[in-house]
C-alpha cells in the first residue's frame, strides 16, 4: 500500500464522458447523489445525444456528465474541468476543450484501441495515447475493460453484462481519490439488481475494485480533500429541475385542495415531468398521455372547466402545437398552467441541448390579442417553487400561465433546502355557489377585483351556462358581435394579467448596489452563470449588478426604477436577442443584447470577458 | 341523494339563445329531438354537458340550458375526454360536424373511441363543410362540385360506421334528422350505453348541400332505400317489407321475401363484431344497380369494455389503497436529506 497525500482544495468540476452506452448519466449521478449527501454544494450539467443509441464508438454518441462541487457556494456546472474522465477516444475529442490546462484525464485506454480510433476519425497514427499531443496534461492511463474483466472472470457472466460494470470501476476511482462514501451506491446497485443477484454482486465488486485500485497503485500521489460547504443552517436534499417543476405542481394540488390533472404528449427533455407525476396517483394526480400535443392541452381544459387544477407540458414543437388552445384558454378564462421546458429550436432543433428562444413566443405567440401570465425558473431547485407560482396565479386569477424552464436547468441537479409545506403561501380556490329558481340569474363573466371571473363548475345547480371560443359579452358571457364590446374585451384580458404584478413579489438585485455602471439583467436558466460572473467581475472591482427576473408577464412593477438606476443594462439570453426586445420596447432603454445560440449554456468566463469588453 | 329529481320539460333545455341556424336547416330537428330525451333521462339538468368543436353543428350547446362549452376545430373529443375523466359523474356529449370530427379531429376522434370514455358523440354528417360556406368533406362523395372542387372532389369519402367499429367503438349507431321518434331512440340507446356512444345523424343541410340524403329521408323512396335494424329481427326492408337480407357464409344477399323465407333471413345481432361490420359495408352509391339499403339504427354494442374514465379513477382509488394519502413533506424531503448546522 503507497501512502497517499491528502490536499485539501476548494472546488473541482469533473466531467464523465463516454459512449452513450457506457452509463456515464448514471455514473454522474451517483456521484452528485454521494456528494449531495456529503455536504458540498454542488451544480450537474448532463450533456447527452439526442439518439438513444446512437453509433457505438462516433463522436455523436459522446455522452457527459459535468458536476461542479465545492466547499464554498457553487452556482455553475463549471467552465471547464479539472478531472476529464474519458473512456474512449471519441469522448477524449469531443471534451479535450474543455478541459483546464495542466487538468487530469483519467483514460480508459481500450477505448483507443483501432476500432475505437477509426469510429471517432481518429487516424491511428495520431492515437493521443501514443503521441505528445496529450503532454500539458496529467494523463491516467488504465486499461478499465481489462481490470474489470479480470475482476468479473469469475461471476459467471457473458463479456457483454462484464463490460456493462466498467463505469462502475470509474466511479469507485473517483469515489477514492475524492474520500467519498460509497455506501448509498451499494444501496442504489442493491435496489436496482435485486432481482439479479450475479449483476448486483458484480457492479458491487467493480466499485470496489475502482477504490481499490487508487489505493493499491502508485499512480495517484494526492487524494483530495473538499470540505463542506457552508450553507444556510438546515436541511437539504439533492434535487433535478424536472422533479422539482413537478413537485411543485403536486405542492399545488394539495394546498389548494384540487385534484391534479396533467394532459401531455411525451417529448425530449419535457418527459420526465409526466414520468414524475405518474407515481404520485395516491395523491390525487391525474396523468393522462394523450394522443397528441393538442389533445394534451384540450383534456387539461376539460378538467380545468370540471375544477380540477389542470397542467399541460411540452417542449419546442409540442408548444407550437398548443398555441390555438391557449388562446381558447385565455377566451375561457380558465386556470391552466402550460409548462415549457426549452429546448434549442426551431422545429425539432436540437432535442437535447438547451436555449431561451420560445419567450416571444410565450409573449407574442398566438393569434389576436392575447396575453397570458409568463414565470421562469432560474435554477433547478428553483422550479419548485415558480411551477407553485404558476399554479397559484393560474387559479387565483382564473388565467393560463405559462411555467418555463429550459432543457439545462430540468437535467442539472442541486442542493435543496426545500421547504416546509406549511410554509407555502396559501392558494385560495372558491368555486361558485349553487342557486336557486327565483335567485339572479348566474352571470359567467362577473369579475372580481383581480378581474377574474367565477370558477362555475358544471354539477352545480343553477349555474348552467355556456362558454367558448367566441368573443362573449362582459358579465353576461353571451356571445357578442359587438365592436367597442370586442375591444373593451380585449383590454380587459389585458388588464387581467397586468394586475397580476399586484400579487407578485418585487424585483430583488440579487447581487451588487441598487445603482452603478451596469446591470447584468438576465431570466430562467442563466442565473448561475450570471451570478457566478456578477461575483468574478465586483471580485476584480468593476461596478456591475445582477438582477434575475423570474416574473416575466407582467414584470414586477418596480422593474423601471430598478433599470433606471444603471448606466447600461446588458441583457445576455441563449437566444438570438428576446428579452432584450420587451425590455426596450417596454422601458425605452438601450438595453444592449450578449447572446449565445449553441445549445449550451453560458460559461461564467464567457460572461466575464464580454462585460469586461464592454466596460473597458 | 335524497332529492327527488324535478320533472324537467323539453323547455328547461332550450337557452335563452337565439337560434341561428339557417332556416330548414337539419340542425333544428336535432336540436329538438335531444331536447326532448333529456327530460326523459331522470337526471338533474345540471349534470348535464354539451362540449362541440367548429362548424354549424357546434354551434348546439349555446342553445341548451345546460353546462357547455363551444371549443376549437375538432378538439371537443379531447376536451370531453379531460372532463369526463376527472368528472365522471356528469353526462358529457360532444356535438361533431363531418368536417370536425373526420378531417381535422380526426385523431382525436379515433383515439376517443378506442379509450372508450362514457361519454356519447352526436356526429352531424351533412357531407358538407357548412359554417365556411360549402366546401366539401371527408363524407362528401368522389366527384361532388363545390366551391372548391370546381371539377369536382378527388378524396373517397370515409364511411364514419365503418371508421368507427375499426376504431373499436363501443357503440355504433345511425340515424337521420327526418326520422324524430328513430332519431329520439337512437340518442336513448346511446345515452344508456356505458361507454362512448357514437352516433351518426343524417342532416341535411338545404343551403350547401340539399338533398344528400334525400333517398334515405323522402317518404317516397325511404322504405326502398333503408335497413331499419332491430335487436333479434331479420333484415326486412322494401315497399310492403318484401325484400330481405340473407348471408350466404360472409356474403350478404338481397333476396325476394315472395320467394323466399324469413327464416332464412339474417337476424340482426347487435353484439355480433363481424355482422355490424359486414352492414357497416353497406355504403353503396344508392343509384348504383343492385345496391344495398343504407342501415339505420343500432349497428353494433359492446358492454364488455370498461369505461376509460372507470379505469382511470380505479387506478387512483387503488393508489391511495395501496399507498395511503399522500404525504407532501415526505414527498418533498425525498429518502435522503441532510442537516447544515
Ligand atoms: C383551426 C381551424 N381551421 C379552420 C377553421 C374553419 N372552419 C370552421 S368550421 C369548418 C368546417 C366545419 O365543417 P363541419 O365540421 O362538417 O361542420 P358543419 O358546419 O358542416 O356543421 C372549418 C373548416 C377553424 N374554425 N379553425
Ligand atoms: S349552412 Fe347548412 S348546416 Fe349550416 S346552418 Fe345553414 S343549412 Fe345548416
Ligand atoms: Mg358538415
Amino acid at each position: 500500500m503507497t501512502a497517499h497525500i491528502d490536499k485539501e482544495i476548494e472546488s473541482v468540476v469533473i466531467r464523465f464522458a463516454g459512449d452513450s452506452g457506457d452509463g456515464m448519466q448514471l455514473t454522474g449521478t451517483q456521484f452528485t447523489n454521494s456528494t449531495a449527501l456529503f455536504g458540498n454544494d454542488l451544480a450537474t450539467f448532463p450533456d447527452f445525444p439526442a439518439e438513444i443509441r446512437a453509433p457505438l464508438g462516433t463522436l455523436a454518441g459522446v455522452s457527459g456528465f459535468q458536476i461542479h462541487f465545492g466547499s464554498t457556494r457553487v452556482y455553475t456546472p463549471g467552465d471547464q474541468c479539472d478531472v476529464l474522465v474519458v473512456m474512449n477516444v471519441a469522448a477524449l475529442k469531443v471534451n479535450l476543450n474543455g478541459l483546464k490546462k495542466g487538468g487530469v484525464i483519467i483514460v480508459n485506454t481500450d477505448g483507443f484501441d483501432a476500432k475505437n480510433l477509426r469510429l471517432a476519425n481518429v487516424p491511428e497514427a495520431d492515437n493521443p495515447l501514443k503521441n505528445d499531443s496529450l503532454s500539458e496534461y496529467d494523463v491516467k492511463s488504465i486499461d478499465v475493460t481489462k481490470i474489470t474483466r479480470t475482476a468479473l472472470a469469475e461471476s459467471g457472466l457473458g463479456t457483454k453484462e462484464i463490460d456493462r460494470c466498467k463505469n462502475m470501476f470509474v466511479l469507485g476511482l473517483i469515489y477514492w481519490m475524492y474520500h467519498r462514501d460509497m455506501d448509498n451506491t451499494i444501496d442504489f446497485i442493491k435496489a436496482k439488481f435485486k432481482k439479479n443477484e450475479a449483476v448486483m454482486n458484480a457492479n458491487i465488486k467493480v466499485l470496489t475494485a475502482g477504490w481499490n485500485y487508487g489505493e493499491t497503485t502508485e499512480m495517484f500521489a494526492n487524494r483530495f480533500v473538499v470540505s463542506r460547504a457552508k450553507m444556510d443552517p438546515g436541511v437539504y436534499r439533492g434535487i433535478m429541475g424536472n422533479q422539482a417543476a413537478a413537485y411543485g405542481l403536486i405542492a399545488a394540488s394539495v394546498k389548494s385542495g384540487l385534484p391534479l390533472f396533467y394532459g401531455t404528449y411525451p417529448i425530449t427533455p419535457a418527459s420526465d415531468i409526466l414520468h414524475e407525476l405518474s407515481k404520485y396517483k395516491n395523491f390525487d394526480i391525474k396523468t393522462f398521455q394523450a394522443e397528441d400535443e393538442i389533445a394534451g392541452i384540450c383534456s387539461a381544459i376539460g378538467a380545468s372547466f370540471g375544477g380540477s387544477l389542470a397542467i399541460t407540458g411540452s417542449s419546442g414543437p409540442g408548444i407550437a402545437l398548443k398555441t390555438e388552445a391557449i388562446g381558447l384558454a385565455t377566451m375561457l378564462e380558465l386556470p391552466l398552467v402550460v409548462v415549457n421546458i426549452q429546448r434549442a429550436g426551431p422545429s425539432t432543433g436540437l432535442p437535447t441541448k438547451t436555449e431561451q428562444s420560445d419567450l416571444l413566443q410565450s409573449f407574442y405567440g398566438r393569434n389576436g390579442e392575447c396575453p397570458v401570465v409568463i414565470l421562469a425558473a432560474q435554477s433547478p431547485a428553483d422550479c419548485f417553487i415558480m411551477a407553485y407560482e404558476a399554479c397559484r396565479i393560474a387559479l387565483e386569477h382564473m388565467i393560463p400561465v405559462f411555467f418555463l424552464s429550459d432543457g439545462y436547468i430540468a437535467n442539472g441537479a442541486e442542493p435543496w433546502k426545500f421547504p416546509n409545506s406549511a410554509d407555502l403561501p396559501a392558494i385560495s380556490v372558491a368555486f361558485a355557489e349553487a342557486r336557486n329558481k327565483g335567485d339572479e340569474p348566474f352571470m359567467p363573466y362577473l369579475r372580481d377585483e383581480k378581474l377574474g371571473r367565477p370558477w362555475a363548475l358544471p354539477g352545480t345547480k343553477g349555474l348552467e351556462h355556456r362558454i367558448g371560443g367566441l368573443e362573449k359579452q362582459n358579465i353576461t358571457g353571451n356571445i357578442s358581435y359587438d365592436a367597442v364590446n370586442h375591444e373593451n374585451m380585449v383590454k380587459l384580458r389585458q388588464e387581467k394579467v397586468d394586475r397580476v404584478a399586484n400579487y407578485i413579489p418585487a424585483q430583488e438585485i440579487d447581487n451588487g448596489p441598487a445603482e452603478g455602471d451596469v446591470l447584468l439583467l438576465g431570466w430562467g436558466g442563466t442565473y448561475g452563470a450570471l451570478k457566478t460572473a456578477t461575483l468574478q467581475l465586483r471580485g476584480m472591482g468593476y461596478n456591475v449588478s445582477h438582477a434575475h427576473l423570474r416574473y416575466l408577464n407582467p414584470f414586477p412593477s418596480n422593474l423601471g426604477e430598478i433599470l433606471s438606476k444603471f448606466k447600461k443594462v446588458v441583457i445576455p439570453e441563449l437566444n438570438n436577442g428576446q428579452l432584450v426586445k420587451i425590455i426596450r420596447d417596454k422601458y425605452f432603454i438601450d438595453a444592449i443584447p450578449y447572446n449565445k445560440i449553441q445549445g449550451q449554456p453560458f460559461m461564467a468566463a464567457e460572461v466575464v470577458a464580454k462585460i469586461k469588453e464592454i466596460l473597458d | 341523494m335524497t332529492d327527488v329529481a324535478e320533472k324537467l320539460s323539453s323547455k328547461d333545455f332550450a337557452s335563452d339563445q337565439e337560434v341561428r341556424w339557417c332556416p330548414g336547416c337539419g340542425d333544428y330537428s336535432i336540436l329538438k329531438q335531444v331536447q326532448t330525451v333529456l327530460p326523459e333521462l331522470d337526471r338533474p339538468r345540471e349534470e348535464f354537458v354539451f362540449i362541440s368543436g367548429i362548424g354549424c353543428s357546434s354551434r348546439f350547446p349555446y342553445y341548451m340550458d345546460t353546462f357547455g362549452m363551444h371549443s376549437i376545430h375538432g378538439r371537443a373529443t379531447a376536451v370531453a375526454t379531460g372532463l369526463k375523466a376527472t368528472r365522471p359523474e356528469l353526462s358529457v356529449w360532444i356535438i361533431t360536424g363531418d368536417g370536425d370530427a373526420l378531417s381535422i379531429g380526426g385523431n382525436h376522434f379515433i383515439h376517443l373511441l378506442r379509450r372508450n370514455p362514457d361519454v356519447n358523440v352526436l356526429l352531424f354528417n351533412n357531407q358538407i363543410y357548412g359554417l365556411t360556406k360549402g366546401q366539401y368533406s371527408p363524407t362528401s362523395e368522389q366527384g361532388k362540385v363545390t366551391k372548391s372542387t370546381p371539377m369536382g372532389s378527388l378524396d373517397y369519402p370515409f364511411n364514419p360506421i365503418a371508421l368507427s367499429l375499426g376504431a373499436d367503438a363501443t357503440f355504433v349507431a345511425r340515424s337521420m334528422d327526418r326520422d324524430p321518434k328513430h332519431l329520439q331512440m337512437v340518442i336513448k340507446r346511446g345515452y344508456q350505453h356505458a361507454g362512448t356512444s357514437l352516433v351518426e345523424i343524417y342532416q341535411n343541410c338545404n343551403v350547401f348541400n340539399d338533398g344528400a340524403f334525400e333517398v334515405f329521408t323522402e317518404k317516397s323512396s325511404k322504405k326502398l332505400e333503408t335497413l331499419m335494424l332491430e335487436n333479434g329481427k331479420p333484415l326486412v326492408f322494401g315497399e310492403n317489407n318484401d325484400k330481405g337480407i340473407k348471408l350466404d357464409g360472409f356474403k350478404p344477399i338481397i333476396v325476394d321475401l315472395n320467394d323466399a323465407s324469413v327464416n332464412d333471413l339474417w337476424i340482426h345481432d347487435e353484439e355480433d363484431l363481424v355482422k355490424a361490420t359486414i352492414l357497416s359495408r353497406f355504403y353503396d352509391d344508392p343509384s348504383v344497380e343492385g345496391h344495398f339499403p343504407r342501415p339505420f339504427g343500432v349497428f353494433y354494442v359492446n358492454n364488455k369494455k370498461a369505461t376509460f374514465d372507470q379505469l382511470f379513477n380505479d387506478q387512483i382509488a387503488y393508489a391511495k389503497e395501496t399507498f395511503g394519502k399522500g404525504d407532501l413533506d415526505k414527498l418533498i424531503a425525498g429518502k435522503e436529506t441532510w442537516v447544515v448546522n
